[in-house]
C-alpha cells in the first residue's frame, strides 16, 4: 500500500515538475535537456498579447471575485438563517454540472436574448455565476459552526438587523468571506471552459492564450507562463486556506 | 416583524435574482432552442414567421437517425467509466494510507493531493502533451521495450490512451477526498474483530473496508464521471482526430458549424445523462449506507 500510494504521489507531481524544468531549457523543443536559460521568461515578458491577456484575466478575476463574494455571502447567510430550499440548489448546481453546459447556455443567452457583443462583460458575468456557490458554501459552513445565542443577544440588546450584521456577524464570518473571495479569484483566473464560450473573438485571457499556444505552436514560453501562473494560484490557495480551512475540502 | 421580512428579502433577493437570470433562464432558453430551426447563416431561425410558430422535433430525430451520434455518446460513457475505475484504483491506496498515518501528517498528505489542483487545468493537460510526445524520454523508453519484443513502435500522444491518462490526472483528487472522508470514519475495531475471527488481510479488505467505503466510492465516482462526460478540452489537446466525445460535439455545434438547435439538443441530452447519474449515485450510496 505504501508503495502504491507513493507511485500515485509521483504520478501527481512528476508531470508538473517536467513543465517547470523545461521552462528553463535552452531549446525550442520540450524533449532533450540542453542547458539552463531565462530566455523563455524574457520572451514571455515581451509578448504583448500575453500581457494583455494577463491584464484581462486579472481585471475579470478582481471584478468577479468582488461581486461573487458579495452575492455569495448574502446567499450563505440566507441559506443558514432562513433555511431556504431553492437557493442552495440555485448556487450549487452550476458548479456540479459539466462546465460546458453553463458555457453554452450563457453563450446562447448573451447573444440571443441580451444581444450582447461577447467580451469582458460577458466573461465577468459568467465567472460570477460559478463563483457564488463556492463563497456561499464556505460562509454557510462558518455560520453553521457558530453559537446562535450571540445573534439573539445582539437583538435582545436592541441592535437593528444591520447593526447585528455589521458589529457581530461580519467580524465573525470575515475569515470565511476573505477565503471565499480568494477562492473566487483563483477559480476565475484559472477558468478555461466557460471563458472559452463567453469571451468571443476580441478578448483573450491567460488560459485562452495558453490554449491557443498549445493548439497552434508549442514553445517553452507556455512552460514559463504556466510556472508563473502556478506560483500565483498556489499562493492564493494557501492564503485562502490560512483564513478558512474548509477551502481545502471545499473543492468537494 | 415587518422589518425582519424586509431584511430577509434584502439578503436573499440579490443572489436569488442573479442566479435565476444567469443560470435558470439560460437553461430554459436552451431547452426552447433545441426545438427551433437553425438559422440560414448559423444561430437560430426566427421563432415566429409567416404567421405561425416555428418549432420542430427535427434535431431530436436527426440525433437518432444517424448512429454516429449515439456512438459518440456511448464512447463518452465508456471513457468516463474507465476514468472512474482507474481513479478508484489509484485513489484507494492513497486514501487508505492517509487514514493509517499519525494524525499530524494527515493534513499535509491531503494537501499534497489537492496541491496540483492549484495549477491551471490546461497546464496539467499540457504536461502530458510533453510526457507522451514522440521525442520524450518516456515515449522513447516505452518504444525501446516495444520494439525489443518485435512490435511496431507506438504513438502515445493523440490517442485514446492519452485522453484517459489526461482525464485521470485532472480528476484524481475528486476521488481521493470523498474516499478519505469516508475511510476516516471507519472504526478500526471492526478490522480487529475480523482478524480475531480469522480473516486474512485480503478478506478483511473485501468484507469490511470495501463495503463500508461504498458511499465514498459512489460520491467520488459521481464527481469524476460527471465532469469527464462533458469534457472537451482533454480530447481536444491529447486525443487524435477520431477521439471525439460529447463535449467536442457540443463545442463544434456552437463555435464551428454554428448549428445551435442541434448543439442545444446535445446539451440537453448531456444534462439528462448527468441528472440520471447523479440520481443513481445518490440512490446507491443511500442503499449502501442502510446496508452498512
Amino acid at each position: 500500500m505504501w508503495f502504491a500510494a507513493l507511485l500515485v504521489y509521483l504520478f501527481l507531481y512528476l508531470p508538473l515538475t517536467v513543465v517547470v524544468i523545461y521552462s528553463f531549457n535552452d531549446s525550442r523543443l520540450n524533449a532533450e535537456w540542453v542547458g539552463f536559460t531565462w530566455r523563455w521568461y524574457e520572451v514571455l515578458f515581451q509578448d504583448e498579447e500575453m500581457i494583455q491577456a494577463a491584464v484581462n484575466s486579472i481585471l475579470i478575476a478582481v471584478g468577479a471575485s468582488f461581486i461573487a463574494t458579495l452575492l455569495g455571502t448574502m446567499a450563505g447567510i440566507a441559506i443558514h438563517r432562513y433555511k431556504l430550499k431553492a437557493l442552495p440548489f440555485l448556487v450549487i448546481t452550476p458548479v456540479a454540472m459539466p462546465e460546458i453546459l453553463l458555457g453554452v447556455s450563457l453563450l446562447l443567452f448573451f447573444i440571443q436574448v441580451l444581444h450582447l457583443t461577447l467580451g469582458l462583460l460577458s466573461v465577468l458575468v459568467a465567472h460570477i455565476t460559478f463563483c457564488v456557490g463556492f463563497v456561499a458554501i464556505v460562509v454557510r459552513a462558518r455560520l453553521a459552526g457558530m453559537d446562535e445565542s450571540i445573534f439573539e443577544a445582539a437583538r435582545d440588546l436592541g441592535a437593528t438587523p444591520w447593526q447585528t450584521f455589521r458589529l457581530v456577524t461580519l467580524p465573525l464570518i470575515l475569515p470565511a468571506v476573505i477565503a471565499g473571495a480568494l477562492m473566487s479569484f483563483t477559480l476565475s483566473i484559472d477558468d478555461f471552459v466557460i471563458t472559452f464560450f463567453t469571451a468571443g473573438v476580441g478578448v483573450s485571457t491567460l488560459p485562452l492564450q495558453i490554449y491557443s499556444m498549445i493548439k497552434i505552436a508549442v514553445t517553452p514560453e507556455v512552460n514559463a507562463v504556466s510556472t508563473l501562473l502556478m506560483l500565483v494560484t498556489l499562493g492564493m490557495i494557501l492564503l485562502a486556506a490560512r483564513f478558512d480551512k474548509t477551502v481545502l475540502r471545499g473543492q468537494e | 416583524m415587518n422589518r425582519e421580512r424586509i431584511t430577509r428579502w434584502l439578503v436573499s433577493g440579490p443572489p436569488f435574482v442573479f442566479m435565476v437570470v444567469f443560470f435558470v433562464l439560460p437553461a430554459l432558453i436552451m431547452v426552447v432552442a433545441s426545438f427551433r430551426f437553425p438559422g440560414e447563416h448559423g444561430g437560430l431561425a426566427p421563432m415566429f414567421e409567416n404567421g405561425t410558430w416555428q418549432f420542430t422535433l427535427e434535431t431530436y430525430q436527426f440525433f437518432f437517425s444517424d448512429f454516429i451520434y449515439t456512438e459518440i455518446f456511448l464512447k463518452s460513457f465508456l471513457i468516463a467509466g474507465l476514468t472512474t475505475v482507474i481513479c478508484i484504483a489509484m485513489a484507494y491506496p492513497v486514501a487508505l494510507l492517509i487514514t493509517r498515518v499519525p494524525k499530524r501528517f494527515r493534513d499535509v498528505m491531503i494537501l499534497l493531493v489537492v496541491l496540483p489542483f492549484a495549477s491551471n487545468f490546461l497546464i496539467r493537460v499540457y504536461a502530458w502533451m510533453i510526457i507522451l510526445g514522440p521525442q520524450s524520454a518516456f515515449s522513447i523508453a516505452i518504444n525501446s521495450v516495444v520494439t525489443a519484443f518485435g512490435f511496431e513502435p507506438v504513438t502515445l500522444l493523440f490517442s485514446p490512451f492519452a485522453v484517459i491518462v489526461g482525464m485521470v490526472y485532472v480528476h484524481l483528487p475528486f476521488m481521493v477526498l470523498p474516499l478519505y472522508t469516508n475511510l476516516e470514519k471507519h472504526d478500526p475495531i471492526l478490522l480487529d474483530a475480523a482478524q480475531d475471527l480469522g480473516a486474512n488481510a485480503w478478506k478483511r479488505f473485501w468484507k469490511v473496508t470495501w463495503p463500508l467505503s461504498l458511499p465514498g466510492v459512489y460520491a467520488g465516482s459521481a464527481l469524476v464521471f460527471i465532469p469527464v462526460l462533458g469534457m472537451f478540452a482533454v480530447p481536444d489537446i491529447l486525443g487524435g482526430t477520431g477521439d471525439i466525445l460529447i463535449g467536442n460535439l457540443i463545442k463544434e455545434q456552437f463555435l464551428g458549424t454554428r448549428d445551435w438547435p442541434f448543439g442545444s439538443m446535445l446539451s440537453i441530452m448531456l444534462t439528462l445523462a448527468v441528472l440520471a447519474i447523479a440520481a443513481l449515485a445518490m440512490r446507491f450510496s443511500r442503499k449502501s449506507l442502510s446496508y452498512a
